[in-house]
């Protein structure tokens, strides 16, 4: 189990290291192949240990009351300052990592396989970087993996700056366009800015806690957790006193652990694009579409939402950071799916649909409490990632099929495929039917749970997430239509019809559907919840289906249904329809379309606002002022040095002179004060 | 003055000295500048003669100095010459201030 | 007592020194001064004969105004043409040397005034005998007062001088 844990982080370094040294040196076949070859040992590895972690038994992992335990299978001394300020790099393993090993692995590895077809033209030649783009992938999958297994919030973090990293890469994979330069600057840029906040919220924390690892600081807080997080009961103790006494001082008018807590969930913001962080995801598009599919749809951007998963003790412990989650959530979850329904270009439309549904995640921690049904919002916040990871994943594959096969983001230059490419036409139906929640796909159950605990928290939060879920039934399905139906497809002029891709691209999509089908019906509530209790008492491949709130599913279904109805009426075939609503309301319309100016806005902040009136002045006094004494004394040696340039004249006569005058001085001088 | 005396003979080689600072100074030709070199050395040449005659008739100290000055004195000449031949012939010239080709 | 063939002895030696001094510095035909160095050496020569160095001022002669003032006639030959003069001094030139030398002058003297021992007149003979037998035992002898490393030294300092004259003035 440990030399298996060891080498799940191992082997993509390795990879990593391979490709990117040597890579070059190699043919394109071989390093994809090399890299496909890495990914699927690693996948493999993770699902051992995933599945021996739930199902083996061992008591290690499940008590004898049926909880799971966290575990840590190793952990090194990586930095050590003093005692207590220790640094170290480890591996946990507990329900949630576990459930992200199997993720980031599947995701990963069909995202290798996909773009061994995706990354070549339509002549079947490799695009230029292609062994450096496996081993940004090998790079990105370590990083992400070793974000997951953290033992501790500093090792999270580190890992936390390398998908960041991994990720700033590979959106600039094509860094000849300046459009991927600024895309993957401003993705930096923006998660850098977010990090600030998570720096600062662990050092807070850390302060007042005395300690970094996750299962000190998650145990603590609850009465009884203690055993199921293995710490000592006198560990625990003693954290706790210390936050009885640490969320005693007042900033600001909130306890520091609230701060520390929106601090954290600030860097959690900008990973997973909350509002108002999220304007770099749209703009991360510009990578390749599998990179798209890997890190801005299914790993890197829930980042956030495992973060809120990893500390959620803690914040339960502080109900009004958990609210700001919450609020945060909902917010981004309402804007991303009214933006969602304008886009044109279809991964900018994902894209917003990405937000969107992380959003959803968010708020289900958000609404989370103990009290209702066991924190079901945790449970289905989970699940939501899970399978949203799935169908999310698939749908951006498709469209990086129909990209690949029509040369173009926009649907204006599609309408009409589903003739052309069957396969993808269908895998698309699928990850449409499960993301608009449908039964039985993988995103009704999910998403059913998270209004469940919706309905638990507030009418509010009910009503609100349910007009979301339908206004996205409402704009997946518009995509849908507007990509093979619409109207008949024009093939310019010279070109031939599109086409299903070759089967290194179509099979993962055939994975991923059919992940998507069944995935719903994996019993969650009894793998995943945020004390490690199982919520059933049995368990069957129908568990989920027994155990709905079949109130809030039939709701949900209804609202689900009349969206995808009226998006049939309105973009099914080639109709006057959406021009009206449009011109319906024009301001609406507008205002979705860019975004609600949240670049503008931003530009207006940056630009006008810090750079004209903070930045400018700062360089005037830099410039003038500072460099302007500096300049001073260079000017004045200089002078000096040519004034007395002369003496060094070369002239050897001059030397003696000089010399000999100065020794008859210096002589004289001696004479006169010794007389 | 019936009994000549140390300053008898140190004052004529400290105007010999003083003649060869000055033409050091002033003179061109490089080999006029050795000349006046020479002159220097010859005047402390004295010195150690007449100090050891004066003050240490009981050793010959002084004397073998000035012998071995003498002798260093002869080989710095020849090697100084042997460069200004060598420069001559490179520049046709041994005026110390045109030597300056080395300079920036 | 001094001889008075003595004292006018000594008149003329120094009156030529310093005479020959100062025309071997300001003369501007470069042989002419190397012909007045050669009176200052041979003056010097006396000078050394005076205090009774026979074997010193023997030395001086040969050394000299035998050697090296012929090698400065040499070079001069090669290096200029019979009949040049230099230029005349421009007077900031000439100024800055005889503040040198007066400035000097004047310090040196200062600090030889301030001495008592130089009112010393010869007392003492030789205590011992200015043979070459004594010289050359001095020259070549390992005792107190005697010379033989830094006769060696200057024997191989006057090698390499020999070489580096070669290997400088070789015609490349």
């Amino acid at each position: 189990m440990e030399t298996m844990s060891i080498l799940i982080l191992a082997i993509p370094l390795f990879m990593f290291l391979l490709l990117g040294l040597t890579g070059m040196k190699m043919s394109h076949k071989l390093a994809g192949t090399l890299g496909c070859l890495g990914m699927g040992t690693t996948l493999v590895l993770a699902y051992t240990v995933a599945f021996s972690y739930f199902f083996g038994g061992c008591p290690e992992f499940i008590n004898a009351a049926g909880e799971r335990l966290q575990s840590i299978l190793w952990n090194v001394t990586w930095l050590q300052f003093t005692d207590k300020l220790v640094i170290r790099l480890g591996f946990l393993l507990d329900p949630i990592s576990a459930m992200m090993l199997v993720v980031i692995t599947t995701i990963s590895f069909m995202v290798h396989l996909y773009s061994m077809g995706y990354m070549r033209d339509h002549h079947g030649v490799f695009e230029k970087g292609f062994q450096r783009f496996y081993a940004f992938l090998s790079l990105f999958s370590f990083s992400m993996l070793g974000l997951v297994v953290a033992t501790n919030i500093f090792q999270m973090y580190i890992f936390w700056e390398l998908v960041g990293a991994s990720s700033f890469l590979l959106i600039g994979f094509y860094y000849t366009k300046p459009s991927a330069v600024l895309a993957s600057k401003k993705a930096f840029i923006v998660t850098r800015f977010a990090d600030l906040g998570f720096l600062i919220g662990i050092l807070v924390l850390s302060y007042y806690t005395g300690t970094f690892n996750f299962t000190e600081l998650t145990s603590a807080p609850v009465e009884g957790l203690a055993n199921v997080f293995q710490v000592s009961e006198t560990t625990a103790e003693g954290v706790k006193s210390i936050f009885a006494n640490s969320a005693a001082p007042l900033f600001m008018g909130a306890s520091v652990m609230t701060w520390a807590l929106v601090l954290i969930f600030m860097g959690g913001m900008g990973k997973s694009a909350m509002m108002p962080l999220h304007i770099w995801l749209p703009d991360a598009m510009e990578g390749p579409t599998p990179v798209s599919a890997l890190i801005h749809a299914a790993t890197m951007v829930v980042a956030g939402v495992y973060l809120v998963a990893r500390l959620f003790p803690l914040y339960l412990m502080e109900i009004r950071s958990l609210e700001i989650v919450t609020v945060v959530g909902a917010v981004t979850a309402l804007y991303a799916a009214i933006v969602a329904c304008t886009q044109v270009d279809i991964k900018r439309v994902l894209a917003f649909s990405t937000i969107s549904q992380i959003a959803f995640m968010m708020v289900s921690l958000g609404v989370a409490r103990p009290e209702f049904h066991h924190g079901i919002g945790y449970m289905a916040g989970m699940f939501h990632l899970f399978t949203h990871a799935m169908f999310k994943a698939l749908l951006f594959l498709c469209a990086g099929a129909l990209i690949h096969a029509i040369g173009s983001n926009d649907y204006t230059a599609m309408h009409g495929l589903r003739k052309y490419m069957p396969i993808t036409h269908i895998t698309f139906l699928i990850g449409c039917l499960a993301i608009a929640g449908i039964i039985p796909f993988a995103g009704f159950f999910s998403k059913d749970e998270i209004l469940t605990a919706c309905f638990g928290n507030s009418m509010l939060w009910y009503v609100w997430m349910s007009a979301v879920a339908g206004l996205t039934a409402f704009y997946m399905f518009r995509l849908y239509y507007l990509i093979f139906w619409w109207k008949e497809h024009k093939i310019p002029e010279g070109h031939h019809a599109p086409h299903d891709q070759p089967w290194t691209m179509t099979l993962p999509l055939v994975i991923l559907a059919a992940i998507s089908c069944v995935a719903g019906f994996v019993p969650f509530g009894n793998l995943v919840t945020w004390n490690g209790h199982p919520m059933f008492d049995h368990v069957s491949f129908f568990t989920n289906l027994v155990h709905l709130d079949w109130t809030v599913a039939a709701v949900s279904l209804a609202v689900a249904i009349i969206a995808i109805v009226i998006a049939t009426v309105m973009y099914r075939k080639e109709n006057p329809l959406p021009a009206k609503f449009k011109n319906a309301m024009p301001a609406l319309w507008t205002w979705a379309y860019h975004r609600f100016y949240f670049d503008e806005l931003y530009m207006f902040i940056t630009k006008n606002i810090i750079f004209d009136k903070i930045c400018k002045p700062i360089a005037w006094f830099d410039r003038h002022i500072i460099d302007g004494t500096m300049d001073m004394f260079a000017k004045v040696t200089q002078r000096l040095s040519i004034s007395i340039r002369g003496l060094q004249s070369g002239n050897v006569q001059t030397y003696v002179w000089i010399y000999l005058v100065g020794a008859l001085l210096m002589a004289s001088i001696v004479w006169l004060c010794l007389l | 003055m019936d009994k000549l005396s140390v300053i008898c003979y140190i004052i004529p080689s400290m105007i010999m000295f003083c003649c060869g600072v000055y033409g050091f100074i002033t003179r061109k030709n490089m080999i006029a500048m050795l000349i006046s070199l020479e002159l220097m050395l010859n005047a402390v040449d004295i010195n150690f003669v007449v100090f050891n005659r004066f003050l240490f008739p009981g050793q010959l100290e002084g004397m073998m100095f000035t012998l071995f000055a003498i002798a260093i004195a002869a080989a710095e000449t020849a090697l100084a010459i042997a460069i200004i031949v060598n420069v001559f012939r490179a520049v046709k010239n041994v005026d110390i201030r045109d030597l300056n080709k080395m300079k920036l | 007592m001094e001889s008075v063939g003595s004292i006018v002895m000594y008149g003329i030696i120094v009156a030529a020194i310093i005479i020959f001094s100062i025309l071997t510095v300001t003369t501007r035909r470069i042989l002419r001064a190397a012909t007045y160095l050669l009176f200052v050496l041979f003056a010097t020569a006396g000078l050394y004969f005076k205090l009774d160095y026979e074997f010193l001022g023997a030395v001086q002669i040969a050394v000299y105004a035998g050697g090296i003032v012929v090698l400065f006639v040499f070079s001069i030959l090669l290096t200029s043409k019979p009949g040049d003069s230099s230029a005349r001094l421009t007077s900031k030139r000439r100024v800055f040397g005889l503040i040198a030398a007066v400035a000097s002058l004047v310090v040196l003297g200062y600090a030889i005034m301030s001495r008592p021992e130089i009112w010393t007149t010869v007392t003492a003979p030789f205590t011992m005998e200015m043979t070459m037998n004594n010289l050359g035992e001095m020259l070549l002898g390992t005792e107190k007062y005697q010379y033989l490393l830094p006769f060696e030294a200057v024997s191989v300092l006057l090698l390499a001088c020999i070489i580096g004259g070669v290997v400088v003035a070789r015609k490349r």
